[in-house]
């Protein structure tokens, strides 16, 4: 079981309250995740990903076990504990400061 | 008993105002959608319970949302939750894909830059949605990088009218200031393969066919800030607004200059008249009265708020060049709001109901025609869009 932790404004749009957690098949991803999640989710398409290029949308970031892997590839597995569900996944809207 | 239901989007969200056909007494319900920006929100002629949402976000991208009830409840179409796990939707709101495929004949894949090159046609957002006069699931989106899509199948996907870019001036347009993008759908009611379109800053451009073929619009504009004042596209159009009674008549309000057409955008000529300056976003007609139009002056270039300080509706009984300044009920010192493309209504009451909203997060209304007004709510977030709903 994977742990996702969405945005506030993407967890209103799924309408659900807290983590999610979904079911992914090995090798647990960027990409596999964000397959699961949008399967499950449908009204998220498009707002983390690009829906033709399924690039990542700019102002989103990824990140895990406290490194940020949104610049990684995105069919590179996972760290174990992500892929445990000992570690959440996260997806995080850039935030300014100031 | 009859109902006047104002649709309000913001840079922070969507409200929705209800009150009687007096419009004395109005209930404010929202925000909805909170955090996101609503760029327009607006009925079906043919069903007023429903209504699409267009809602943004520079984090998240689009969203179509939809109302079947009224408001009160919402749901993504093409977003509902599957039975079998991994089984995608057909279709989706948010997917605005430009038409590049070789049937158009003319795959567009770039537009003209702020700085004369060319540049990459990029989705942004959709700032404008106009339902079908007669079928509910039927609605037109105008789109920031310019163009215009269809959805019928109540907004679970959506397609582009390609023939707009690809009539042969797209390479040349160049976006505003503000982005390059579609705000103004107009359709006729006598004619239903007809419509209007404006976008800043290409100009305006009629289709006779239903969408599938278009021409610039523009003859008659004059803007003094492009190197050809005259040419065919280039125009900063702000708005454009009819009488449904009347279609063949058209107003604009451009960059600089009030206009009018008589004969379908053919040919434009001048009826800025007495205004205390030509520049503003908002135009719209008067319910009953087709000679009857409605302008909110602001200063420009640069400041972008009413002349004086004072916010002044003006008037036109005549079709333009004679204007009338409509002050009673609105701030007439230190007001420096401004009052965008799409923030301005009217209801069809008799009288008629006149509605706008501000940058500084008022709404106001009148119930009698412009004669006097009141602000309905004050201090939402920027207002970017106001619709009006009539319901019987």
């Amino acid at each position: 079981m994977i742990l996702v932790v969405l945005p506030a404004h993407l967890r209103t749009l799924a309408r659900v309250q807290g983590d999610v957690e979904l079911d992914v098949p090995a090798p647990v991803t960027v990409r596999s995740v964000l397959d699961a999640l949008e399967a499950r989710y449908p009204m998220l398409r498009g707002t983390i990903r690009d829906h033709v290029t399924l690039q990542r949308r700019p102002f989103l970031r990824f990140f895990a076990c406290e490194q940020d892997l949104s610049l990684d590839p995105t069919d590179v597995p996972l760290p174990d504990a992500v892929a445990s569900g000992k570690e959440p996944f996260f997806i995080i809207g850039a935030i300014a400061g100031g | 008993m009859s109902t006047a239901r104002v649709l309000v989007g913001t840079k922070k969200g969507a409200f929705i105002l209800t009150a009687d056909g007096k419009r004395q007494k109005w209930v404010v319900s929202g925000p909805h959608f909170a955090g996101w920006e609503i760029y327009h929100m607006k009925g079906s002629p043919a069903d007023p319970n429903r209504i699409f949402v267009s809602q943004t976000s520079g984090w998240f991208g689009q969203i179509i949302q939809r109302s079947s009830d009224g408001g009160k409840t919402w749901e993504i179409p093409g977003g509902e939750k599957l039975p079998k796990p991994g089984e995608f939707p057909a279709g989706a709101s948010n997917k605005f894909v430009y038409d590049a495929s070789p049937e158009t004949g003319k795959p567009l894949t770039t537009h003209q830059w702020y700085d004369g090159t060319q540049h990459p046609w990029e989705f942004k957002r959709v700032w404008h949605l106009e339902p079908s006069l007669t079928d509910p699931d039927s609605v037109y989106a105008g789109v920031e990088d310019a163009a215009i899509f269809r959805t019928t199948d109540g907004a679970r996907s959506w397609h582009e009218l390609a023939g707009l870019r690809g009539h042969g001036t797209g390479p040349n347009w160049t976006p505003g200031a503000g982005g390059m993008g579609l705000h103004t759908i107009l359709l006729d009611p006598k004619n239903h393969n007809r419509m209007y379109i404006a976008i800043s800053a290409a100009g305006a451009f009629r289709t006779d066919d239903g969408g599938k073929n278009w021409k610039p619009i523009n003859k008659g504009l004059r803007s003094t800030h492009i190197p050809d004042p005259d040419a065919e596209i280039g125009h900063c159009v702000h708005r454009i607004a009819l009488h449904p009674s009347r279609p063949d008549v058209l107003f604009m309000q451009k960059h600089w200059d009030v206009m009018r057409s008589d004969n379908a955008g053919d040919q434009w000529r001048e009826v800025s008249g007495n205004l205390p300056t030509d520049f503003g976003f908002v135009i719209d007609v008067h319910a009953h009265e087709p000679e009857t139009i409605y302008v909110v002056p602001i200063k420009s270039d640069g400041e972008h708020f009413p002349p004086e300080g004072k916010l002044r509706v003006y008037r036109s009984r005549t079709g333009g060049n004679d204007w009338e300044p409509l002050t009673k009920g609105l701030p007439q010192q230190d007001c420096y709001v401004d009052v965008l493309r799409d923030a301005m209504a009217v209801d069809t009451f008799d009288p008629c109901g006149v509605y706008f909203g501000t940058t500084g997060g008022q709404v106001y209304a009148s119930a009698d025609s412009g004669d006097s007004w009141t602000p309905i709510v004050r201090d939402l977030p920027a207002v970017l869009s106001v619709e009006v709903q009539t319901i019987p």
